[in-house]
């Protein structure tokens, strides 16, 4: 069975369904991380005065500052690999699709440093209240570029040519709703950073 | 693809670039902005504005909310009243502190 409309919008909605539907998948996410925010709040406004302050101070913000970075330019190559497509050209698409992939194995492997760091230290999970938060949050958005990674792989390899050559413009939406699902992981990672890291 | 078209993707391109610039240098600010010597209060209220500010550059210009169509905008009016009182719960936890000592 055709799923309707992935190419032309809904005369009700205004939109075609894959964006919608991302769309309503991000409002989801919106709340499966506002919960997680939430209870930071609540395990630090419970904790004893300085106890977050003092072990956040054990987190490494050059890397994580770096990871910033890397996240925003793979935002930038992401939408810049979805332009491709808009102006038909493919190779160029691989190019900067092949250079988000890239940016998003380089944050899971500071990600794996900062992880190891902390292990090699003794400091676990179950160390104290922020760490716990700490690595429940960053590994939920862990597995988060994960989850972007093996979508955004399927359609940088062979099976991604092929939906090009057989519709261009479904392939192209394809691309454009799984770049707002990187856009959301990056926007989760600018709160996370300060929040984490700095505060 | 006309040339008409091709111009209004620069375009585009641009405006896509410049917000990333601007994302770098709000990642930078807000570094520098940790190490400076104010309470924790206005600690949090400077690092959540900045990351605010920085949120919206990439839900306007990357996710194109900006030009996008009403209904989505609706979606998400409707996530983040729900978002907000999600963050509400635990200071209202903490009024109910207040009132007891």
């Amino acid at each position: 069975m055709q799923i309707p409309y992935t190419i032309e919008e809904r005369p009700d909605t205004g939109l075609n369904n894959s964006k919608l539907g991302v769309w309503i998948f991000l409002a989801s996410e919106i709340m499966l991380f506002g919960g997680l925010f939430s209870a930071y709040v609540f395990l630090r406004m419970a904790a004893p005065e300085g106890d977050f302050g003092y072990w956040g101070s054990k987190l490494n913000i050059p890397l994580a500052t770096v990871n910033t970075m890397v996240l925003i330019s793979s935002s930038v190559t992401v939408i810049m690999s979805w332009v491709s497509l808009k102006l038909k050209d493919f190779e160029k698409y691989k190019m900067y699709m092949g250079l988000t992939l890239l940016c998003a194995l380089i944050f899971l492997v500071i990600k794996y440093f900062e992880y190891t760091g902390k292990f090699h230290h003794g400091i676990y999970p179950s160390s104290s209240t922020f760490m716990g938060i700490y690595f429940t949050l960053t590994g939920l958005h862990g597995i988060h570029i994960i989850g972007g990674m093996i979508v955004m792989a399927y359609f940088w390899l062979p099976a991604g040519n092929k939906m090009w050559h057989s519709n261009p413009e479904q392939f192209t939406n394809r691309i454009e709703v799984a770049g707002l699902y990187w856009h959301f992981v990056d926007l989760v990672w600018i709160f996370l950073f300060p929040v984490l890291y700095l505060l | 693809m006309s040339e008409h078209d091709n111009g209004h993707w620069e375009e585009h391109v641009k405006v896509y670039l410049t917000v990333f610039g601007a994302l770098a240098v709000l990642t930078v600010l807000t570094v520098a902005a940790s190490y400076l010597n104010v309470s924790e209060t206005e600690a949090i209220f400077l690092a959540l504005a900045i990351a605010t500010i920085k949120a919206s550059l990439v839900a306007g210009y990357f996710m194109h909310l900006i030009t996008e169509k009403q209904t989505i905008v609706w979606i998400l009016a409707l996530t983040f009243v729900f978002f907000l009182v999600c963050m509400f719960i635990p200071i209202i936890t903490e009024m109910d502190h207040a009132k007891l000592a």
